[in-house]
Order: structure tokens, then sequence, then C-alpha cells
């Protein structure tokens, strides 16, 4: 009976993807037409005034923006359909490929910071649980405090700062290579823009790790553990903590479906050529296809997370099954 | 458990970071110039892309018949001489001989026909197509020469041929092939790869006509931040590099270790009134206007300093002395006389729209002429829009007042006929025309002699700043940064790059 009913939930989820989508890509779409200052204004500037009417008609037919909107939507609506997600006119490339080619980084940086704020965050909050009130609980709690206070442009900066003066270094000047080509050189240029994400992302993180775990610690089934005679590692690593697990992985969802979209500031910082500089570039150039594009990517990763996280809660509690009430 | 893990998470960290050290200075010994800036080209035909941006990676692959010098004078590059007729209306221009395309064709007159008619097709959506409407037809007599016949007398189309945007194209790229991809020039450097808001890779062409260039390639990097540029010239990870913001850029001033090169800028930061307003439809409000603003403390406040109080020409053999302006000295008094002379005493709210970012010192301009007016009752709103938003209203002239920094050119008619002829294309946005301004812009283009063109334009200007449609406020400084051992650059006023041909490494 499990497996069937799995199945079934999986495929309900899947097909109510469909809807968010096109809604999405609608909003999108009329979104960035209501905009002022179409793609012939970014691309010419105050120039643009320099055209007379039929040269103006003709960059717009070029651009593909000479028919009426709707028409518009339901052709690239039709294309989608068949995997085609349009013509990106700033990079003169097939926006799925402009897009597959930018997000091995954008992930790159999504994982390594996630690694960054679960190794510090974790622990940190469930020290912080463990010796409620005491001066690690209060250093835990200063250090949250300022994760969650530091915007990561200062962050980004400053570690910038740090490593040109004092270092006379930057791994990353413009000159990203791939983790498949120099694994090495990659790291070292992912590593401290993945700090900088990573460490107010760990601060959240310490933050709900420390209040589950203080809740959970309150439960009777954990009194009941020490009652038995459990050492107390035993009681906090079998019994307390994956319960109190809970909390942190929804928030890792949320967070790592951010992510995904794009690091915008960090990636403009320590000059990454992920989603977030593709998609703030592409609306900058009012490149209509590719915003398109990158808000149905991004959304399609949102949904495919959110659903994974679904699924992990059932793995990590018992108490949740998608699989019918037996 | 966990806290062994964070502590060995530390030490991979730790090994990073040393390793990272030891390969900061990957380039060392390449003669390859390697070269960041902040913004990418937008694209890479050279006709239609009128970005900055785009223009500096443009003017190292493509050359236009002319270009100009540290001066701005007009000298040679792909035209070996020109002459106009006796009344102007006939430009001839002979060839280089043995210039070569990157696809190895020769360089014929037929490519600067089939150019000049590409540009001159409405298709293509050339915005300097405006520029040469006076061309009534060509002819190439033989493979070196072409004959440009004028419907008029028009001096400035020979300076408008030093644009980027006038570049030559091979006539078999026009007929056969993609401008839009296929970026074969005449230029000093080849293109290798282009990957939009990336890198570009440039190498040097070997057959290029001039004396250059002296590396083998450039390797231009974007790097969006410029603070992130600054840090790469300190840490040696680039040797050139382009900077727009002044606050960045003078950090750089007291550096003992990178270059900074400023040239002073021909493009100009103007606040634009909109003379087909209420009440700026009023000459004494516009007046008083000018009078209360002090445009030193606007370039103090917004640009530390970093350049000229300006008159509308920046070009430096047609600039005018300040004090024969009218109220180029700050004097409240009579700016309020004027406001009082046209009833507005009591002032107005004046909406005012910057672009955010572009310039970087926008808004501070914006902020100090808040300050400023409100000293004669005239309150400010400031409206800071993204950029297109920003140039779609600019353009729509949807403004009471608008906070530009606008891009100068090397000819007086060139760079206003577009603004300051009533049948200009920009006419609109300037939002002011009157017949002493039509009369004497005629005259300036039919004009061939220096002394009495520069004679007509000081008067173009002095009329400009008494009728005070804008208020010219200054300009600032072109800025490149680069280490010590780039050598022979020539900065330019228009911020070209062109002459990183000259350019060597003596690392």
């Amino acid at each position: 009976m499990r497996y069937p009913s799995m199945w079934r939930y999986l495929t309900q989820r899947l097909i109510a993807f469909v809807p968010t989508l096109i809604g999405v890509s609608l909003l999108v779409f009329v979104a960035i037409r209501l905009v002022p200052g179409d793609t012939i204004i970014a691309m010419l500037g105050t120039e643009a005034g320099m055209l007379t009417e039929s040269q103006r008609t003709a960059l717009l037919e070029y651009f593909g923006l000479d028919k009426p909107a709707p028409e518009q939507y339901v052709t690239w609506l039709g294309n989608v359909a068949q995997g085609d997600l349009g013509y990106s006119v700033r990079h003169g490339a097939p926006v799925l490929s402009v897009i597959i080619q930018r997000f091995p980084v954008t992930l790159e940086l999504a994982i390594l910071a996630m690694i960054i704020a679960l190794a510090i965050g974790v622990p940190i909050g469930l020290l912080s649980a463990i010796r409620h009130n005491s001066l690690i609980d209060l250093a835990g709690r200063l250090f949250a405090l300022i994760g969650l206070a530091m915007p990561n442009f200062l962050l980004g900066t400053l570690i910038i700062y740090g490593l040109s003066v004092y270092f006379g270094i930057l791994p990353n000047s413009g000159d990203y290579v791939e983790f498949t080509e120099a694994p090495l050189r990659n790291l070292q240029q992912l590593i401290f823009p993945a700090i900088t994400l990573g460490f107010a992302f760990s601060a959240s993180v310490m933050r709900t790790t420390r209040s589950a775990m203080l809740e959970v610690l309150g439960e009777d089934y954990v009194r009941t553990a020490r009652s038995k005679g459990l050492r107390e590692r035993t009681v906090i690593m079998r019994h307390t903590l994956r319960n109190a697990l809970i909390p942190v992985v929804t928030l890792i969802g949320v967070e790592m479906g951010y992510l995904l979209g794009g690091a915008v500031v960090v990636e403009e910082i320590f000059a990454l050529p992920g989603i977030g500089r593709l998609a703030l570039n592409a609306i900058s150039q009012r490149d209509y296809a590719l915003v398109q594009g990158i808000a149905l990517f991004v959304a399609l990763n949102f949904l495919l997370i959110n659903l994974l996280v679904d699924l992990l809660y059932a793995a990590i509690d018992s108490r949740i099954s998608y699989a019918g009430q037996n | 458990m966990f806290t062994r893990k964070s502590v060995r998470t530390l030490l991979i960290l730790l090994v990073i970071l040393a390793l990272g050290s030891i390969a900061g200075h990957a380039q060392d010994n390449s003669n390859v110039l390697v070269m960041a800036r902040a913004a990418d080209a937008t694209g890479l035909d050279p006709h239609t892309q009128t970005a900055f941006a785009s223009l500096r990676l443009l003017e190292l692959i493509y050359e236009p018949l002319v270009t100009l010098d540290a001066q701005l004078n007009v000298v040679p590059a792909l035209a070996e001489s020109w002459e106009f007729s006796d009344d102007a209306q006939t430009l001839t221009v002979h060839l280089r001989q043995g210039v070569k395309f990157h696809d190895g064709s020769d360089l014929a007159s037929a490519d600067v026909v089939a150019t000049f008619e590409r540009i001159l097709n409405e298709e293509t959506g050339a915005a300097t197509r405006a520029n040469f409407l006076s061309i009534e037809s060509m002819d190439a007599p033989d493979d070196s020469t072409v004959v440009f016949n004028l419907s008029q007398a028009d001096v400035p189309i020979l300076t408008a041929m030093t644009d980027v945007n006038a570049s030559i194209m091979s006539s078999d790229v026009i007929a056969n092939g993609d401008p839009t991809t296929d970026a074969i020039g005449t230029g000093p450097f080849m293109l290798e790869s282009w990957q939009p808001e990336e890198q570009t890779i440039l190498n040097a062409n070997p057959d290029w006509w001039g004396d250059g260039p002296f590396v083998d390639g450039i390797d231009i990097r974007i790097i969006p931040d410029e603070s992130s540029i600054l840090a790469a010239l300190r840490a040696g990870t680039i040797d050139f590099a382009l900077l727009n913001d002044p606050l960045v850029a003078t950090l750089l001033a007291d550096d003992s270790t990178v270059v900074l090169n400023r040239a002073p800028a021909i493009a100009y930061h103007v606040l634009q009134l909109n003379a087909a307003r209420e009440p700026l439809d009023k000459l004494e409000v516009r007046q008083a206007i000018s009078c209360a603003i002090d445009r030193q403390e606007v370039l103090d406040t917004a640009s530390l300093g970093e350049g000229q109080v300006t008159g509308p020409l920046t070009i430096p053999a047609y600039q005018l002395p300040l004090d024969g302006y009218f109220c180029y000295q700050k004097d409240l008094e009579k700016a309020r006389e004027l406001m009082a002379a046209a009833g507005m005493s009591d002032g107005f709210t004046l909406s005012v729209i910057a672009a955010t970012a572009e310039p970087p010192t926008a808004l501070s301009e914006a902020q100090n002429i808040q300050a400023q007016l409100a000293e004669i009752n005239i309150a400010v709103e400031i409206e800071s829009l993204e950029l297109s938003v920003y140039v779609d209203r600019w353009l729509a002239a949807d403004f009471d007042a608008a906070i530009a920094l606008n891009g100068g050119r090397a000819d007086p008619y060139t760079m206003y006929a577009r603004y300051w002829t009533s049948t200009g294309n920009l006419n609109t946005v300037a939002g002011y025309r009157d017949d002493t301004l039509d009369s004497l812009m005629a005259a300036g283009r039919a004009e061939s002699d220096p002394a009495a063109r520069f004679e007509t334009f000081a008067d173009f200007q002095r009329h400009l700043v008494e009728m005070a449609p804008w208020i010219w406020l200054y300009t600032g400084y072109e800025y490149t940064a680069q280490q010590p051992y780039v050598v022979d650059f020539i900065p330019m006023p228009n911020d070209s790059l062109y002459y990183l041909n000259q350019v060597r490494l003596e690392r």
C-alpha cells in the first residue's frame, strides 16, 4: 500500500507544479513589460532618441517585440512546452543554454554556503541549548545577532578588503574557472563568497537549532530517556537532535530555494558569473526572454526543493507520512 | 563530534587560503594585458551598439576612417588623407594602402561605401545615421578613393566619421555575414571569444597597419563592483582597469603601487530644465536657478572636486573663460530679484529625475542642488530612477528637470545639433528652441575656417547660458588605472581605449 500511494502523492505534487509555473511566468511576463524602458532603450540609452520611426520598427522586429503582447506570450508558452525557452538577444544564444552554463556556479555556491552554515550553526546551536544561559550560550547568541545583522555586502567587502590589502591576494579577479577545469582554483574562488553567504545563514541555523533543541529537551520522552539512565550523549544525539532538526530542514529548504535563485549581491561583489547576476543584467538590459526563462527556472527549483523537503520530513520523523493514514 | 568536524572544516579553509596566496599571481611574465571593467558590451555590431561599455570594446576591433588624438584633433586612421571642396559639399577620402580585415581580405573603397549604405539604411537601426543624412551619394572612382557628395555644406561630418559607430565593416560581412556575431574589423585587436558579463579575449592583429600592438592580446574581465576592481589592482591580479566612480578612483590617488590616469572628460554633468513646462517656461525662473547654484560647490560635494566647472562646450579648443558667462558666480540677491520679477517669490516645487548610479554622482548632485535651491524657495523633489526607466522618461521629455551626464563630441555641431536645432532629434528633450540658436548652428555647420567657427560657437555658448534652458555644471575625469609596468597608454578625453594599441608591458 505504502509505495503506490507514495507515487500518487508525488504525481499529484508534480501536476500541481504546472499551474504554479504558468502563474509565475505570466506574472513575470507582465511585470517586465510594465516596467518603463524597452530593449531598445536598454541597448541604446539616450541615443535611442536619434532613431527614426522606421529604424525603431526595424529593431523591434529584430528583437521579436513587434507583435502584440498576448500573442508574444502564447507563442512563448507554446515554445516552452516544447522545451524551447527562447533566444537571449543579449547573449546571442538560446536562453536554456545560457542558464545551464551559469547554473553550476550558483549551485556550487549554494551547497558550499549551506555546508558552512550547518557546520557552524548546528554545533553552536546545540551547545547553546545544552548549556542554556551559560557563557557559551551568551556568546552563541551574540554570534547569531551579529550574523543576522551584518548585511552580506558589508562582510563580502570587508573580506575582499582584508585579502587584497593585507594579504595581497584576490582569488577571483573576474577569471572564474569551473570546478571541472581546475577544482582547487575553483574552490579558492568560491570559498570566500560561500563564507559570506554561509555566515549570515549560520546565524539563523544556530537560532533555529537552539530553540528547537530547547523545546525538545523539555519533552516527556527526553525525560524518560534520561530516567532510563541513558548517557547524556545518547539522549542528545539519538533522541533530541533528530527531532530538533525538523525546523532546521524547513529552514534549509527555504534558504536553498533562495540561494539557487542566485545571490545577486555576493555574485556582484565577488564577480561570479551566477544566476543572480544573470537575472539582474537580464532585467536591466530588458532581455525579456532571458528574464522569463530565469524566473521559470528559479521557480521550478523552488518547487522541487520544497517537494524534497517534504519528503525529507517523512524520513526524519516517522510520525509524518504521505502514504495515507495506515 | 560536531566540534571536531568544524575544526577540520576550519583547517581545510586555512589550507585553501594558503594555497590561494600562492596562486594569486598566475599571469606573471605573460605579455597579455589583463584588463578589468565593471560593465560589458551589450553587443558586437559597431553600427547599432551605442553604450559606452560597447564602444570601449568595439573600438579595439573596428576602426573608423578617421580618429581623434589626445587633443581631439581629427587624425588619419583608415583614411590616409581627405579634402573638402571649397563649398564644403564634397568630401574626398583617400584610403590607406595595404589594410587588411581580420578575415584576410583587403580594405577597398567598396567596403567604405557599403558601410555608409548600411548606416543610412533605416533597417539597420543605426543611431548615428542622423549625423550622416547630408550624404546624397557616394562614388568610388578607384579602389582607394571614396567621394561623398553632400546635399549641403557639412564640415562636422568629418568629426562624425571618427565615431566608433561609423566604423568600417567589410562589404562581404555586410552582404553575407552577420555583424552581430562576426566581429571582422581592421583594428589592432581581433576578437577571440566573448562571454557576456564574464570575459572577452582579444588577440593582437599581426597584420595591423600601424606600429603595434605591443602586447600579445587583451584579457578583458568584467568585475561589476568597482571596489572589487580596486582590490584586484592592489592584489596585482589585473594590469589595467577602467573606473567610473570618482569616489573609488580617488582612493588610488595616494597608492604608490598603482598608477591612476586622469583625462579631463568631454562628457558634462548638467541640470536639464524642461523649458516647455511651467514655471520653467519663464526665462527669469530659469535664470534665477542658474544664479542660485554654485557650480563649484556641486562639483566639490558630488565629485570631491574632481573636475572643472564648464560651459556648454567641453572641447578644449572651444572653451571660453567662465567669467564671460551669465551668472557663473553664485548671486542669491539677483536670483531672488529674478524670482520676484517672475512673480515666483514664494517659490515652487521642482521635481528632478536622476538615474541611480549613472553617473555614480547623480544623486549627490541632485541633493546638493536641492539644498542650494531651497535658498530661493524652490523645493526640489528628487526622483531616483533605474537607468532604463530614467532614459524612457528622459526621451519622452517627461520631467521638470533632470540630472544628466551627457557625452561630449569632438565637434560642437555634432555635439549639440541634436538638442539645440529646432529640427534636432532630441530638441523636445532639450525643451527649448529659438531662432538665434538655429542660425548660429547653421552657420557653424557650414563654416570651415577655424577662427570664424570659434567665434560662431562662442556666441552660441554665451546665448545658451543666458537663456539657461540647462544649467551646465562641470566636467569630471575619465579614469583608468594601471600597474606601474604598463607603459605608453594615452588616456583620452572621450574615454577611448584605442591607444591600447601602443601599450607595452615592462614587467
